[in-house]
């Protein structure tokens, strides 16, 4: 096993802005469901419509790269809308349901033939990116961290992701710690008790569903940046439950859960692909294929998303008086 | 709400904590931008994730021509193992789509979306296999000529519909009565239902094509198999939750787990290629509809096992308990009903009703290990437009998303037709979310 190689990428994926999109989609996950009790599974479709928006914006409306960010995110902000004023009255399973439906419609409507002049169909969008590299202030050349090397434009990508999540981060607790916050977490611990204070429930829990939806269509444009393209494909139920993962991982209800999920849950991933490529390598696992390998994993995102919510529901950081699940 | 005195202690804990990380970030931060340019040039990171998608592209892809002349517009739809796209023809009739794993996958040409008076030169074959399970490129040609077809009418299309419908309805509804039961009788939305149809058709698949033995015994195999499956997670899994009390909520994110485990060991068992089983084909015409003995044979044997059900829970000890543990589990135990022991039936009954769908639904339209992974959300909807808990609600859902999956095709495009059934269940929910059948109370 070449333990540089597992080391080097195991550093590499602390800084990828790939992680970085799944962390912010699971800081938007923590305000949902951490704080507010919302059980939200399609958080795929947030991160999607907002990288839509972006790159339909880019493309089709020729907005500059700043507005079409901008534009996703307003996008998001109407599908929070559209998608949190039937719903936020429904019972909580209801609600997965509803959430999981409408990925899934969102989905089907990126790839469908009939609007791929703006969707780009099941190809998906590219070249919309451009603008983001004229702003890197770095200048070109290759740069040396530890081990492993960056040019400007991935350096700029990293720096860009990483203040994202920064800020992402400050931001909730800022609002967490507010009275604001207070009354989301009241919502999460009982709705009723809120609602005898005279707070209106349904408008904090539309405020919420549109917050952490920001968040995860900010995570979504960071995704598609990262990735170059943007494809219906990306956004499935899968993308959604890996968020889940990082997040429950971390702990719901705390402000570095979705962080420290994100960065142990994807090193995790590459420690177990590199040491099961490894003993393939030797030899001692000789009923698998390599391809295989990427395989267990998902096998093994299951196993801890179970395993996570029978025995540990709270995370490794949180509190398990803080953990519920309105069940 | 249970927070104490030591409430402003624990707080600045915290926010020390926090600030002890985004120190921590900060210094990462600052160390990222303090790097010192250099110029060797070696293998830069990539995305670690998604590498396994980014390789090499594979695509399939081809010519559509009429006279040596490229024909633009033709939509042609690209199925495999977890892939279902289309793709048009540009102005020089050329076409391509980038597909996600190397197998063989199936292009279907939409003879729609030909030009008037254009016709497959073999109007018999509108499908042709692309196999790419060995090279990265696949070229599919399907040759144009006079079209020969006879244009059907409004009322044949809309016979055909109706019927493919009832086709896939009667499967639905064979299918989400197990959900529908299990979460009448633990509180259960379970997201790892669709695993146990691909599982039954994939089990079906490995007895009738690979040992070769009949049809009626692969057939008897896989509703065994997935029954012992369900009987098998209720023990391992869902029983012991319920005696820990976890929450419904909890355990319906524990079953996506299970899901997703199932699904990839089930993709690591029997790899990720579209299973053909091999029915009887022979073709039966009825007055417009084109079907084949095997779909009859499955609607036949749909609609038994429905009225068998149906049967069961009204008529039937057993079933009158089933339905009284659904109702209220603690008033049903108060009367001697021993519950625990309705819920093991219950899951195997759900475990062979949904195996028997996916062999069926394997018979008539393939199956891979995502199969059950896609229909999973159109057997929610049967379920809830049906009303949740309501069992045989579950079955009238099904054929009204099965008929509305079909018959959408009419108006919208065919890779919308999911789509059409998951806004019928949104809009259920928001308008009658106690569904067709259900009670009011039941919604909470």
């Amino acid at each position: 096993m070449d333990w540089l190689q597992i080391f080097n990428l195991t550093i590499g994926t602390l800084i990828d802005p790939i992680t970085m999109a799944y962390i912010l989609c699971a800081v938007g996950l923590s305000v949902h469901f951490g704080f507010t009790g919302l059980l939200n599974f399609g958080q795929a479709a947030f991160a999607a419509v907002g990288a839509y928006g972006m790159a339909i914006g880019v493309l089709t409306l020729k907005l500059p790269l700043l507005g079409a960010m901008g534009f996703g995110l307003l996008c998001v902000v109407m599908f929070a809308l559209v998608l949190g004023i039937p719903t936020l009255r429904l019972r909580a399973d209801y609600l997965a349901i509803v959430t999981i439906a409408a990925a899934e419609v969102f989905r089907y409507l990126m790839s469908t033939v009939g609007l791929s002049e703006v969707t780009g169909g099941s190809n998906g969008l590219s070249q919309f990116g451009y603008e983001f590299f004229t702003w890197n202030p770095i200048p070109q050349g290759t740069y040396v961290l530890g081990t492993l090397q960056f040019s400007a434009n991935d350096l700029w990508l990293r720096i860009f992701a990483i203040s994202l999540v920064i800020i992402s981060a400050t931001l909730v607790w800022l609002m967490m710690r507010s009275p604001w916050g207070r009354v989301l977490k009241g919502i999460r611990e009982d709705e009723d008790a809120v609602r005898s204070l005279g707070k209106n429930v349904f408008s904090y829990k539309l405020q919420s569903l549109i917050i952490g939806g920001l968040f995860a269509g900010i995570g979504g444009q960071v995704f598609i940046l990262a990735m170059s393209n943007v494809q219906p494909s990306a956004w499935v139920t899968n993308f959604t439950f890996t968020i889940w993962t990082v997040l429950l991982l971390g702990g719901a209800a705390t402000i570095r859960g979705p962080i420290a999920g994100g960065l142990v849950f994807f090193v995790l991933l590459i420690l177990t692909n590199e040491i099961l490529a490894g003993l393939l390598n030797i030899g001692l696992l000789p009923f698998l294929t390599l391809p295989q390998i990427g395989q267990i994993r998902f096998v093994l995102i299951g196993l801890a998303l179970m395993l996570l919510v029978i025995f540990r529901p709270q995370g490794m950081f949180g509190n398990k008086k803080e953990m519920r699940f309105n069940g | 709400m249970t927070e104490g005195v030591d409430l402003n202690q624990l707080r600045t804990l915290r926010t020390l904590r926090f600030g002890l990380i985004l120190a921590a970030l900060a210094v990462f931060f600052t160390a990222l931008v303090g790097v010192t340019p250099a110029n060797a040039a070696t293998a830069s990171v990539g995305t670690t994730f998604h590498s396994e998608d980014t390789v090499a592209e594979i695509t399939v892809g081809g010519t559509v021509k009429n006279d040596g002349k490229g024909v633009e517009g033709v939509k042609l739809h690209v199925t495999g193992p977890g892939f279902d796209e289309t793709a048009t023809t540009d102005a020089d009739g050329k076409w391509s789509l980038v597909v996600p794993t190397k197998a063989k996958y199936t292009v279907a040409i939409d003879l729609k979306s030909l030009p008037k008076g254009v016709g497959l030169r073999d109007p018999n074959v509108t499908e042709r296999i692309a196999d790419v399970s060995v090279t990265e490129k696949a070229a599919v040609l399907f040759p144009l000529g006079k079209d020969q077809r006879v244009v059907q009418s409004f009322s044949d299309q809309l016979i055909i519909r109706i019927f493919a419908g009832v086709n896939l309805g009667l499967l639905l509804a064979v299918a989400s009565i197990g959900i529908s039961l299990i979460f009448g009788t633990t509180g259960l939305s379970n997201f790892a239902h669709g695993e146990m149809l691909t599982f039954g058709a994939l089990v079906g698949w490995l007895s009738a094509v690979v040992f070769g033995l009949p049809l009626i015994v692969a057939g008897l195999i896989s509703v065994l198999a997935t029954a012992s499956l369900g009987w098998l997670q209720n023990r391992v899994v869902w029983r012991p939750l319920r005696n820990r009390r976890t929450g419904v909520n909890q355990m319906m994110i524990v079953s996506i787990g299970l899901g997703i485990v199932i699904r990839y060991l089930l993709l690591l068992a029997f790899d990720g290629n579209t299973k053909v089983l091999s029915g009887e084909y022979e073709a039966v015409v009825l007055g417009p509809i084109n079907t084949t003995v095997t779909s009859l044979w499955s609607m036949i044997l749909a609609a038994v096992t429905l009225i068998g059900v149906a049967l069961f829970l009204t008529r039937t000890r057993l079933g009158k308990a089933t339905r009284a543990v659904s109702d209220n589990a603690p008033l049903a135990a108060a009367t001697g009903i021993d519950v625990e022991r309705i819920i093991t039936i219950v899951w195997v009954v759900a475990g062979a009703l949904t195996g028997m769908a996916g062999l069926l639904y394997g018979l008539q339209f393939q199956a891979s290990w995502l199969t059950g992974a896609q229909i999973l959300l159109l057997l929610f909807a049967a379920v809830t437009l049906g009303g949740l808990g309501t069992s045989l609600g579950a079955a009238v859902g099904a054929m009204i998303i099965g008929l509305v999956v079909e018959l959408s095709s009419i108006v919208l495009p065919v890779d919308l037709k999911y789509a059409a059934a998951l806004i019928i269940l949104i809009l259920v929910l928001l308008f009658r979310p106690q569904g067709v059948l259900g009670k009011k109370q039941r919604i909470g």
